[in-house]
């Protein structure tokens, strides 16, 4: 035994009996303050207690920020195109021509069916996929190797390789990928740099081709790769890989076997959350693409501002919006199983 | 495989012509200006079971890595089988080693983990999976197949570790503390599989363990280690009979030292006197210190002949004291007895007879006397 015995009495250590300073102020208030003490009964009667509240908070903050914009989304997504402002019928119609007293309520399907049977609104989602996969592939392509190295770089560099990755987001979005339109353009530094070398001899069309886009969106989004891949590579056990080589596994095996079934959840993080912004992705075809590159993104701009028609840059959200939340559930099924595995 | 005829003892470290299968030369292991393994020399021989014994931190898993090849000696060099191992990776080592984390991967079911080794060896599947089901069976966790890990007790897992490192027989089995999760019932069974696997393979086994009963059982020989360096290396009764230093001593299972001087020191006995004893010790082997060097003398409790009555005609190897405590184990009595130098002694006595006469009890004056040949004199 060591130590004075503690003399305290053990009422002390029951949970919530502790008076800590909220207490103090609680009772204080409760004294001092009417309002205070009518707002609590008033939760009280209804039912509300401190721990439902705290749950609350962020289904409010998805309701009235997600939930009802979407909301509104999805109505102009069922009007029709008026040139007016704003430049779309409304969905209900209170009507009341003396003889009748009605609520119209008008849903136009034209617009989805248009969506369907107009080939440019499919290909530009399916091109968009397309593009998204492939980024997503190459981002992890390049993405694992950096984390592996932060990971398994020395205790003392890691924090700085996890700054200058986080780094570029020091500057904006937008200018960055604008640089980029004078790295690949023809006589930019890129073929510049080739022809000088002397690699080519004529400079390389990259600008406002796919391979633009590719690459801006791997550069782009690289960091929403590594972070979570470097997480969970610099969490993993390094006694596994020992106890593989000592049962007679080659290092490159191991590293199948062991590292890479075990960085699954970073990776199934990182591809998701390369995946789903790389789809809707406006910007980057926008700047750095040709004029044939559709994705989704840029043609709802097309539709919301060039055409004006709200409507169909509705239902093109809407529709994206549904393709993407079969791979956010997806993700989070995974993220579950993930949790349930790690206990 | 050759069975050892059972009548001749295993003591091939005597015989000067067997060749060593581990050998450590002059290995030293610093980790930054710390020295985590201090230039240890050791020959451990085939179908040996040689335990590491020390305190927490001396030294014992690094040991071991450096056998299995996870670290590098910063000097010195190790030998396995005749070949140096200095630049064989880990994968290509004859050794297996069961981690003292238990390593066990956490992405495979129990069965995976134990067949990952066999796999490995690109052994056929029908055969994996009966060797993998023995080896289950073995460990009792037959039932427990098809779960991870995570959904096993501590002692469960530390089996599966068990199982994975023994299941490819490998000829060199490094364990660290292998054991030491299991309830007691369990780790005597495991303990004889363990050397019942070892007498089927002729595995050499390296063993690290907490557990000195443990060592004291299945061990070929002990080596006890300290700081980084081994204090002795002798087979259990050596190392409990004749400890070299009082480190040694200490260390394993109970002991009273008495510090003393060295009066005589001939070649087939020593002469000390003793001021914590307060009475002269003679011990009939010779050591190497010269007389008037400070020496210390320890006795193990049991050596210790308990008496009411001042033992006849014996003045030395005797000290006299007061009873200060008695405990009671069923076979054994436990006396501690205060002696007037204020050094307290610890005796034990073996409860041959049911009720002495006059049982020795509290505050009761006692003698304590030992043999000539029951004292060892340390001279560290
Ligand atoms: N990678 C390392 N870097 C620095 N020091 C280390 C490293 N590995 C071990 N040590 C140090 O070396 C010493 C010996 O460690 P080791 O793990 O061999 O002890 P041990 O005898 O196995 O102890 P235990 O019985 O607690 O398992 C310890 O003091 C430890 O702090
Ligand atoms: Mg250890």
């Amino acid at each position: 035994m060591s130590g004075p015995p503690d003399e305290r009495p053990a009422a002390a250590y029951l949970a919530g009996v502790l008076p800590g300073t909220g207490h103090l102020l609680h009772r204080r208030l409760m004294q001092s303050v009417p309002p205070y003490r009518w707002l609590l009964a008033a939760a009280r009667r209804l039912g509300v207690t401190p721990r439902g509240l705290v749950i609350a908070l962020p289904y409010g903050f998805l309701a009235a920020f997600f939930l009802v914009p979407f909301l509104i989304v999805l109505k102009i997504s069922f009007a029709e195109v008026v040139i007016a402002a704003p430049p779309y019928t409304p969905l209900f119609d209170l009507v009341d021509d003396g003889v009748d007293f009605y609520l119209s309520v008008k849903l136009n399907l034209a617009t989805y069916w248009s969506l369907w049977t107009n080939n440019l609104y499919v290909i530009a989602y399916l091109n968009s996929v397309k593009i998204a996969v492939i980024s997503t592939v190459i981002t992890l392509l390049v993405g694992f190797p950096i984390s592996y190295a932060m990971a398994r770089a020395s205790e003392e560099v890691r924090p700085t390789l996890l700054m200058l990755v986080i780094l570029p987001f020091w500057t904006s979005f937008l200018i960055r990928v604008y640089a980029w339109i004078g790295i690949l353009k023809n006589e930019g530094l890129l073929n510049s740099f080739l022809l000088w070398l002397g690699v080519i001899s004529k400079p390389l069309v990259i600008l406002n081709t796919d391979w633009a886009v590719y690459i801006g969106i791997v550069y782009s989004y690289l960091p929403f790769m590594i972070l979570p891949l470097y997480a969970n590579l610099e969490r993993m056990d390094l006694t596994l890989l020992e106890a593989a080589a000592d049962l007679g596994c080659r290092p490159i095996k191991a590293f199948w076997m062991v590292t890479v079934p075990l960085a699954m959840p970073g990776i199934i993080a990182g591809c998701f959350l390369v995946f789903i912004p790389a789809v809707g992705e406006f910007v980057i075809p926008d700047l750095l693409g040709g004029s044939d590159t559709l994705m989704i993104g840029k043609t709802m701009w097309v539709e919301f501002f060039g055409n004006r028609d709200w409507p169909v840059s509705s239902a093109v959200a809407v529709v994206l919006l549904l393709l993407l939340i079969v791979p956010i559930v997806l993700f989070q099924r995974q993220q579950a199983k993930v949790q349930e595995a790690a206990r | 495989m050759d069975k050892p005829n059972p009548r001749v003892p295993f003591e091939p470290w005597k015989d000067p012509g067997a060749k060593p299968y581990i050998r450590l030369i002059n290995v030293t292991k610093t980790f930054g200006s710390f020295v985590a393994v201090d230039n240890i020399s050791l020959d451990i021989y085939q179908r040996e079971f040689f335990s590491l014994l020390g305190p927490s931190g001396c030294g014992k898993t690094t040991l071991l890595r450096m056998l299995a090849g996870f670290e590098t000696p910063t000097a010195g060099r190790i030998e396995i089988d005749g070949t140096d191992m200095s630049s064989v990776p880990p994968y290509e080592r004859p050794v297996n080693m069961m981690f003292q984390s238990y390593a066990l991967f956490p992405h495979m079911t129990v069965e995976q983990n134990v067949a990952f080794g066999l796999k490995q060896d690109h052994i056929p599947r029908p055969q994996i999976a009966a060797r993998v089901e023995d080896m289950l069976a073995l460990v009792q966790l037959s039932s427990f197949a098809k779960r991870k890990p995570h959904q096993l007790s501590g002692g469960q897992r530390q089996r599966v570790a068990l199982a994975r490192s023994l299941v490819k027989k490998p000829k060199m089995l490094l364990l660290d503390e292998p054991l030491g999760a299991l309830d007691k019932k369990l780790r005597e069974q495991t303990q004889f599989e363990l050397m019942n696997i070892q007498e089927q393979v002729g595995i050499t086994f390296v063993i690290v363990t907490h557990d000195q009963e443990e060592a004291m059982t299945v061990s070929s020989r002990i080596a006890v280690m300290n700081h980084g360096r081994i204090a002795q290396v002798a087979t259990p009764s050596e190392i409990y009979e004749f400890p070299n230093s009082r480190y040694v001593a200490e260390f394993i299972g109970d002991v009273n030292v008495f510090e003393s001087r060295i009066v005589e020191s001939a070649a087939d006995h020593v002469l000390l006197r003793s001021e914590d004893a307060l009475c002269d010790i003679y011990v009939d082997r010779s050591v190497s210190a010269p007389a008037g060097a400070a020496a210390w003398v320890a006795v193990r409790p049991e050596k210790f002949h308990v008496s009411l009555a001042p033992p006849d005609g014996q003045a030395r190897n005797t000290v006299a004291g007061q009873v200060w405590d008695i405990g009671y184990l069923g076979n054994l009595s436990v006396y501690h007895v205060r002696l007037p130098s204020g050094k307290k002694v610890t005796a034990t006595q073996a409860n041959l007879t049911r009720l002495k006469e006059r049982p020795i009890t509290w505050d009761d004056q006692v003698y304590l006397s030992w043999a000539a040949d029951s004292g060892v004199v340390l001279v560290s």
